[in-house]
């Protein structure tokens, strides 16, 4: 077992850029994650933020290998998993789980709670799936009279307990939530961080949380990385970052941040 | 004299009320914010006004006067002139309130033309004015461009330069920095604000996010379930909100100046007290329904 859960070396990605196709021949590339490193230890609560089309969706698909990426490396418990096929991959993904930002479009609206929990479980051969399943919907806070409902009869906090508890279900040893609060209202938002909060320090978790909003982030992680443009502008500790931002772009993002207390002339 | 007035507003759709007797008032050039979760009604309030409810909600009682005069009591004409001529919107999604199909210019000088009665040539001056005074590079070169074009920030700066345009005095702006960055959200509500304060015009600002409230409004409206909880200045509900929500809502609002472990979810408790104040609220107004 490896200390470092996760390890990128040099990670690089690129989309063709279908825009600015000419007629005959390959299109231009355009470059969303410019080479990028970082260690992720066992047991870390990981803020990925950064502005719209700062790369930091695209990072966690590419962690998760939900993209193929160019080059680099990504070390998964010392394993090199970037060129990884699907089949040699398939029994690491029970150890890789992912929460999305709409549980609405995640969740498949014609099954069951119980139906869509079981889910991945039967993916990966688990016995004795319907405890599994109860399990992991008292692990979220859902009563177990939720098994026969539908997404729809949800609320949206509720929604996004079913996709954690989906996720949790095969008892993985990473998670990656992508923007899984910024749908939610602020009283169901305090719920589900408190949540996640509470399944990291009971399960032994190591969790991937890319946000743009810097207070959720400050709440629930232990270090931060900021992405801009493809490229990490700082890692720190959460309270070093925000106690003292190092990069300018940091200092922006905290700057435009408008904290609910009344600051005059903040605007000017 | 306030600019509007609701008076006792009461909408439904089929037998479940959406508003309850929802009264506000906002004066000239006044900036104020209509504030809840979702589902508070809060959009449905500036649709109310705005005259474009979905067709399954009805309006069921109390009025909704501009300037003094009941627009329900309107014909839907005189109606749609006097909103067009005096109240605009700024929407949420820039590029849902654009015609992807067509070129940004003759969009947003439509308006102008065919409810306000300008002629072409007119309408497409004073856009290029006002988009210069939102701080678009080239104006004539972004008139000619189609909305996929241009980013989120600078559709938003058009809308809002088409909402001043005809020199409203009241602007709805429903969630319009939702869809930003951060960093854009603040030069938008900076041109907002500004904007505003130049051209004097009241503005009813719909969020649910009360640090944005906080810089850019003066005084506020909390919902909850359709009914106004309270009716506020900022410095008082920041500093001491009244309701009991209120302060649920602001504590469990996260402020990254917070470290860790301060942050509470609105306690069931209170959420059952609002509910249990609205059932009241209901069981009262059927009750004077039926003696009438």
């Amino acid at each position: 077992m490896s200390e470092m859960l996760f390890e990128i070396r040099d990670l690089r990605l690129s989309f063709a850029d279908l825009a600015h196709k000419p007629l005959f021949g390959a299109a231009p590339r355009i470059e969303v994650l410019k080479g990028l490193n970082f260690d992720i230890p066992r047991g870390d609560v990981i803020g990925i933020v950064g502005g719209s089309g700062s790369g930091k969706s695209t990072l966690g698909r590419a962690m998760v290998r939900l993209l193929d990426v160019d080059s680099g490396q990504i070390r998964f418990d010392g394993t090199d998993i970037s060129q990884m096929d699907e089949a040699t991959l398939r029994p690491l993904r029970r150890r890789i789980q992912m929460i999305f930002q709409d549980p609405m479009s995640s969740l498949n609206p014609r099954h069951r709670v119980a139906t869509l929990i079981a889910e991945p479980l039967r993916l990966h051969g688990f016995d004795q799936v319907a405890e599994r399943v109860d399990f992991a919907l008292s692990q979220v806070g859902l009563p177990l009279a939720f098994r026969n409902r539908y997404p729809h009869e949800l609320s949206g906090g509720q929604r996004q307990r079913v996709g954690i508890a989906r996720a949790i279900a095969t008892e993985p040893e990473f998670i990656l939530a992508d923007e899984v609060v910024s749908g939610l209202d602020v009283s169901s938002q305090a719920q589900v961080l408190n949540l996640l909060e509470k399944l990291v320090s009971d399960m032994g978790l190591t969790l991937g949380f890319i946000s743009h909003d810097l207070s959720v982030v400050r709440r629930l992680c232990k270090t931060t990385l900021v992405l801009h443009q493809g490229k990490i502008v700082e890692q720190a500790s959460t309270q070093a970052l925000f106690d003292a931002p190092q990069a300018q772009y940091t200092r922006d993002l905290l700057d435009a941040i408008p904290l609910p207390e009344v600051t005059p002339g903040w605007l000017d | 004299m306030s600019f509007l007035e609701l008076k006792n507003l009461n909408a439904r759709v089929g037998p479940l009320p959406i508003l309850r007797d929802v009264s506000l008032q906002v004066a000239p050039g006044e900036v104020r914010a209509l504030v809840g979760e979702s589902g508070a009604g809060k959009s449905m309030i500036g649709k109310a006004i705005l005259g474009t409810l979905p067709d399954a909600i009805r309006i069921t009682g109390g009025e909704i006067l501009l300037e003094g005069e009941d627009l329900q009591a309107m014909s839907p004409k005189d109606r749609r002139r006097m909103i067009g001529a005096k109240v605009a919107l700024i929407p949420q999604d820039p590029l849902t309130a654009l015609n992807p199909a067509r070129r940004v210019g003759p969009q947003i000088c439509n308006r102008l033309v065919d409810i306000l009665g300008w002629r072409r040539r007119e309408a497409e001056a004073r856009v290029i004015e006002l988009l210069h005074e939102v701080h678009i590079p080239a104006p004539e070169r972004v008139m000619r461009a189609y909305p996929h074009e241009l980013s989120g920030g600078m559709r938003q700066r058009i809308l809002i330069a088409s909402a001043f345009a005809a020199e409203p005095q009241l602007i709805i702006a429903d969630e319009p920095t939702t869809a930003l960055d951060v960093t854009v959200q603040k030069q938008i509500l900076r041109l907002i604000r500004d904007m505003q304060a130049r051209h004097g015009t009241a503005l009813l600002f719909v969020t649910h996010d009360l640090g944005v409230v906080s810089k850019l409004c003066q005084s506020m409206t909390v919902l909850f379930g359709g009914k106004v909880l309270e009716d506020t200045s900022v410095d008082q509900f920041f500093s001491a909100p009244d309701h009991a929500y209120s302060a649920a809502l602001l504590a469990a609002t996260p402020k990254y100046t917070d470290p860790g472990g301060s942050l509470m979810p609105v306690p069931e408790a209170t959420i059952h007290a609002v509910e249990a104040e609205i059932a009241a609220h209901d069981l009262a107004h059927q009750t004077e329904t039926v003696r009438q």
